[in-house]
């Protein structure tokens, strides 16, 4: 599997590290909402299809990006910054790059 | 129905082995059920045979997309054993040692239940201090378990290399000598039969695309074979819960599906009379009846519903069998494949009612659920046909995340690639 860091170019999956689902949103460190909570922790959206996650270029630039990728066939639809990808300043967490 | 003794194995052995029966009938899905399991896996039709042995319950279907044994079941690496830390899973998995222990005699099947013995490497004092730990509350709670010296070990094990020079010395190991290895595809079979001899229907490609409902309550399946109704629906589908669940209108669980590989060698003259596991990377090995070696590693390491791995992990895997058996580098590997896991947040399983009214849950199993496969269709058939839990499984909720009672035996956190 070959992913297009928007930096580096097409790198081979060994050189990065998985950080799972992308569309977790971690609550604002102070809230005692537990629903949201526990759904940042431990529930995942978990498509038999494309799938919206993070990774880091662990072995390059070290770089978040945000990957879409079929489950089902390994095909990366699309990379990029995962910063660039943020719907909104809350979700510092998967942001730094 | 075939039975098996040595009268029929020598009846039809002079006959020319023509007239064997098929081992379960090939029936078309009724209009509707008393319970229906989706998935022929392991874990399916043991539930479907317990249903029926256990509880009377027999008018039942099994639906399975592919064929019996498409799934994890035929392609595990067959370990069986019990040695958990915690006392939730270490009572669970015992049962189904005990369950094990007498499969095939129970199923009038020949399983080939080998207890060869498991053996967990260390190579640290820390890991060597950990292991007799968990040695320790093993035995606590009734099971075998066994600290061995690295003496010992070099005399089961001749071929591994327990030299100081080692790439990671061994230090000693954790041994239970009741565990070992059952051929998987038998499990499959034998239960399937001994489902199908109480009742139960076995229907294959059969796939459930969506569910019946009525108001809240799940009534039945709608699949490639027509809408089939059911006063419970149990959904034991391993690796496709996420898929599965999806159906039903549940987008978020506690789990993430990932890819296992599996590999076997060139036939060999017996180098390995047990299960081996390396304690310094992930890799673990047994030797099959027919001389393969049966080896295996870690996940791909990320989300994926396809039933083949990738080369990264064969490389590593390959690798760390050479830090053990420098020996063995010149053996060739004759196949490899990959199956499906439905990793939760904690590593250990579910099985419980609901969590929709009229549905049952039976997920969970990592890459550890064959050696679960009898305790696993045993507790879900008490949970189906009680509608409550045996005290084996009331640990295995759905919502021991959300409260706080995760059982996470390896102590990863909510990292589903590292259980
Ligand atoms: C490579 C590998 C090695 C492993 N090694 C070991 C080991 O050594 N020891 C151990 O204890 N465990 C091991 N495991 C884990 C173990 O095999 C599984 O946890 C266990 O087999 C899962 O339960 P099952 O047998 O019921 O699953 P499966 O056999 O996968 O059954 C699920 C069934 O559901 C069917 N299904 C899915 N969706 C649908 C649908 N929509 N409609 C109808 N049917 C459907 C599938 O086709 C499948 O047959 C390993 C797994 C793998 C992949
Ligand atoms: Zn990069």
């Amino acid at each position: 599997m070959l992913i297009t860091c928007p930096y580096c170019g097409p790198r081979d999956v060994i050189e990065f590290t998985y950080q799972g689902d992308g569309n977790r949103q971690r609550p604002q460190p102070a809230s005692q909402d537990l629903d949201a909570w526990n759904a940042y922790v431990y529930d995942r959206l978990n498509p038999a299809g494309d799938h919206n996650e993070i990774w880091q270029h662990s072995g390059g630039c070290r770089s978040h990006l945000r990957v879409v990728r079929n489950t089902i066939t390994h095909e990366i639809l699309s990379t990029a910054f995962a910063r660039g990808g943020h719907k909104s300043a809350d979700n510092r967490a998967e942001g730094r790059s | 129905m075939a039975e098996y003794s040595a009268f029929s194995l020598l009846k039809n052995a002079l006959a020319g082995n023509k007239d064997w029966k098929p081992a379960w009938r090939k029936p078309d899905p009724k209009a509707s059920y008393d319970v229906i399991v989706i998935g022929g896996g392991g874990h399916g039709l043991s539930t479907a045979y317990y249903l029926a042995k256990e509880h009377g319950i027999t008018n039942v279907a099994v639906l399975e997309k592919g064929w019996l044994g498409s799934g994890n079941v035929g392609r595990n690496t067959t370990a069986v054993r019990s040695n958990y830390l915690l006392p939730q899973n270490t009572r669970f998995y015992e049962h189904s040692m005990k369950l094990w222990e007498n499969l095939s005699h129970d199923l009038n099947y020949n399983v080939m239940f080998s207890q060869r013995g498991c053996l967990n490497l260390a190579h640290t004092p820390a890991q060597l201090d950990d292991y007799a730990r968990r040695g320790n509350a093993m035995r606590h709670l009734g099971v075998d378990a066994e600290l061995m010296s690295v003496e010992q070990i070099k005399r089961l094990v001749p071929a591994l290399d327990v030299s100081g020079s080692a790439r990671f010395p061994v230090l000693g190991g954790l041994m239970q000598p009741r565990a070992g290895t059952a051929r998987h595809d038998a499990v499959a079979w034998g239960y399937a039969r001994g489902a199908d001899r109480r009742g139960v229907d076995i229907i294959e490609n059969c796939e459930v695309t969506g569910f019946l409902r009525d108001g809240g309550r799940v009534t039945g399946v709608s699949t490639t074979r027509g809408e089939i109704r059911a006063k419970k629906v149990a959904l034991a589908v391993a690796g496709s819960t996420g898929h599965v669940m999806q159906l039903a209108g549940i987008s978020h669980m506690p789990i993430e599906s990932h890819v296992l590989q599996a590999f076997v060698s060139e036939s060999l003259k017996p180098v390995i009379d047990t299960v081996l596991t390396f304690g310094m990377g992930h890799f673990y090995i047994s030797q099959s009846d027919k001389g393969g070696l049966v080896y295996g590693g870690d996940l791909d390491g990320y989300n994926s519903y396809a039933q083949r791995g990738s080369l990264p992990i064969v490389d590593e895997v390959m690798s760390e069998m050479l830090a053990l058996f420098p020996g063995l580098a010149r053996v060739r590997m004759l196949r490899s494949w990959g199956g499906l896991c439905d990793m939760t947040m904690d590593g250990s399983p579910i099985i419980t009612t609901g969590p929709l009214p009229g549905m049952y849950l039976n997920c969970g199993w990592c890459y550890g659920g064959f050696k679960a496969t009898p305790a696993s269709g045993w507790c879900f058939a008490y949970t189906i046909a009680k509608d409550e839990p045996h005290e084996f499984n009331a640990p295995f909720t759905l919502d021991r995340f959300y409260r706080g009672l995760i059982i996470d035996d390896k102590g990863q956190g909510a990292n589903p690639r590292l259980h």
